[in-house]
């Protein structure tokens, strides 16, 4: 019945909070930390930034989510603000174009952060090296943390290189 | 190819349906579908064909911000390719008028949401309702045209391949029609074949990825992933078959660079049945939910009198009632011995767009079936002979005709141009935006799909 209990409620003073022993908080804490370390430092969020690329990077890249590589499976992700985003990943040449942009996004996210250059353009302008509109790969905007080559890199091969990264990072 | 030279006002008053329109040192030059035409610039200038041909616009602007050429006739407000960076390194930006009461501007770029290439729009709005798109473009400009000049065209064919990746083999193959009409140069029907094999490949890749990604945009994962699936079965077969998943620097001036591999046709074949299994179904669920019907139906109408007035090709303009198609005319082989069957709809919206596209799924499917069965035997390649001479090339990339014009001496590219089916694309873009609110804009986006780096050059 409901009315004697709320009677009873209404009538009785609350019973204390319970507290937790602050020796088993600091355990469980750094049990989070562990294991936060262990899953949440393998879920990092990419943010992809094409400073002059034709292309061909990008839709490698949009094939890394397919049912077929799903690169989410690894706690990788594409996110859209660069203030969310633990990776910038560059595809292209460094067009004049592109340079303040690409150094806009960097600014915007919060460190530390990784910069991965994807596809030849990216490493050292590919094909188009010597060309007067662009400045030559990613490294001649930003440091850079891991190149990965290929005119495009497949899928696997980009996949192959974020989780290496990542290994390297712990 | 020899230009008609014309003189100014004969120029300005070219007929036909325009295609498009550089300069080089000395000449202007125009592309029409009766052929090519030329005029001496006078002081840098030549007589604007945009007042007549408004398709003519967005090629005369990359005319003025490539080579400095002035369009007489016309004040030109806006650039094709923005250089954003003055000499000090400051970066100018550029204004956008906002007319009216509660007009308000969304600026989005030149680094979008998702994983695609740089590009500035800026959206004026009143409420939810575009009343004015602007896209400013450049942002990828890479110095192309440029970088091909003094090479030959084996060594230019890279670039060619880079213009714009979706449409790598369209454009190879453009590349390479102009080439060798420039050296008079005859290819084995073997390489014509795997030519067409690739190109067709690269089509059914494209528009599977793009019909999916619009369905996503409407928020209906289950095409897009379906496809996505589809399209990677198709770029592991390009692998298998051609040795890259995008057939990347596959064609060459004179031929092809690799032939097909042993199991290459086994594999290509098994990604058509694949996809020729399950599209009926896939269609029929495009057809049937009227959730995804009702993001997709007269959004984004772009109307065929427009279409028309801007001679715009591929899928944009046969799903508007432009009924061309290069592979058909002028025409290219092996497409005369294919019978080419092409759709042509009315509608001019997402949806009529999606439908002409999977219309064409199923064409090439039936193509690239035909040319394997069919395929001949002999070389794959010859090589270019060092000559001189001007050539114009066209494709149908899976956007629309791509067209390549270069002059060659002594073996070497002294100049050259390239339109992508894009130039005339963002055009449109930009009216069809202006029929909608902001939210449909992906889906009208996605739906035209224009190039960027295809028309930054």
């Amino acid at each position: 019945m409901v009315w004697p209990t709320l009677a009873r409620h209404l009538l009785n003073r609350p019973s204390p909070a319970r507290a937790a022993a602050p020796a088993a908080v600091a355990a469980m804490a750094a049990r989070l930390q562990q294991a936060g370390q262990h899953r949440l430092g393998r879920s990092l969020a990419i943010r992809h930034v094409a400073a002059g690329s034709c292309n061909g990077c990008e839709l490698e890249l949009r094939a890394t989510q397919n049912m077929i590589h799903d690169l989410t499976q690894y706690g990788l992700s594409f996110t859209a603000s660069p203030r969310h985003a633990d990776i910038l990943l560059i595809t292209g040449v460094a067009a004049r174009n592109m340079a303040e942009a690409v150094r806009q996004a960097r600014a915007a996210m919060p460190d530390p952060v990784l910069v991965i250059a994807i596809g030849d353009c990216a490493v050292d302008g590919g094909v188009f090296k010597g060309s007067p509109a662009i400045t030559g790969g990613a490294e001649s905007i930003l440091p850079v943390d891991l190149l990965i080559s290929g005119c495009p890199p497949t899928p696997a091969q980009i996949i192959e290189g974020l989780l290496a990264l990542i290994d390297a990072h712990g | 190819m020899t230009p008609v030279v014309c003189t100014a006002e004969a120029w300005a008053k070219l007929p036909g349906r325009f295609i498009a329109l550089w300069t080089s040192a000395g000449q202007a030059y125009a592309l029409f579908d009766t052929g090519l035409f030329s005029t001496a610039l006078r002081d840098g200038a030549y007589p604007a064909l945009s007042p007549l041909h408004p398709g003519a616009d967005w090629f005369e602007r990359l005319a003025h911000d490539l080579n400095g050429h002035v369009a007489a006739g016309v004040t030109q407000s806006r650039t094709a390719i923005e250089h954003f960076l003055n000499p000090d390194g400051s970066a100018p930006w550029p204004e956008f008028a906002a007319a009216g009461e509660a007009v308000h501007q969304i600026a989005v770029g030149p680094i979008h949401a998702g994983i695609i290439e740089p590009g500035h729009f800026r959206f004026s709005v009143q409420g939810e309702r575009v009343l004015n798109l602007q896209a400013r473009l450049g942002y990828s400009h890479k110095a192309t045209l440029a970088m091909m000049r003094g090479k030959s065209p084996r060594l230019a064919a890279r670039f060619a391949a880079r213009v714009s990746g979706d449409a790598t083999v369209a454009h190879g193959i453009a590349f390479a029609h102009a080439a060798e009409a420039a050296l008079s140069l005859a290819v084995p029907p073997r390489a014509i074949y795997l030519r067409a094999v690739m190109a067709e490949m690269e089509r059914i890749a494209n528009h599977a990825g793009d019909i999916g990604a619009i369905a996503g945009d409407a928020g209906f994962a289950f095409l897009d992933a379906r496809l996505a699936w589809h399209r990677e079965g198709f770029c592991a077969a390009a692998d298998a078959a051609f040795g890259h998943r995008l057939m990347m620097d596959s064609v060459i001036p004179g031929g092809v660079a690799g032939d097909i591999k042993t199991a290459g046709a086994e594999a290509i074949l098994r990604a058509l049945d694949a996809l020729e299994s399950e599209l009926p179904g896939l269609t029929r669920v495009f057809e049937d939910y009227a959730s995804l019907q009702d993001r997709l139906v007269g959004t984004g109408i772009i109307p065929p009198a427009l279409a028309e007035q801007l001679a715009v090709g591929g899928f944009v303009g046969r799903a508007s009632g432009c009924d061309t198609d290069a592979r058909r005319r002028p025409g290219y082989p092996p497409y005369a011995a294919l019978d080419l069957a092409v759709p042509v709809e009315t509608d001019g919206d997402v949806a009529a767009r999606i439908r002409i596209r999977l219309a064409e799924l199923i064409e090439s499917t039936r193509l690239i079936r035909k040319c394997l069965a069919e395929l001949p035997d002999g070389q794959i390649a010859v090589a270019p002979p060092s000559g001189s001479g001007m050539g114009v090339g066209v494709a149908e990339s899976f956007r629309g005709a791509v067209w390549h014009w270069l002059t060659l001496e002594a073996g070497m590219i002294t100049d050259v141009f390239i339109a992508d089916a894009s130039t005339l694309h963002w055009p449109l873009l930009e009216h069809a935006a202006a029929t909608g609110i902001v939210a449909d804009f992906p889906l009208i986006n996605k739906s035209i799909n224009a190039s960027y780096s295809g028309v930054d050059l």
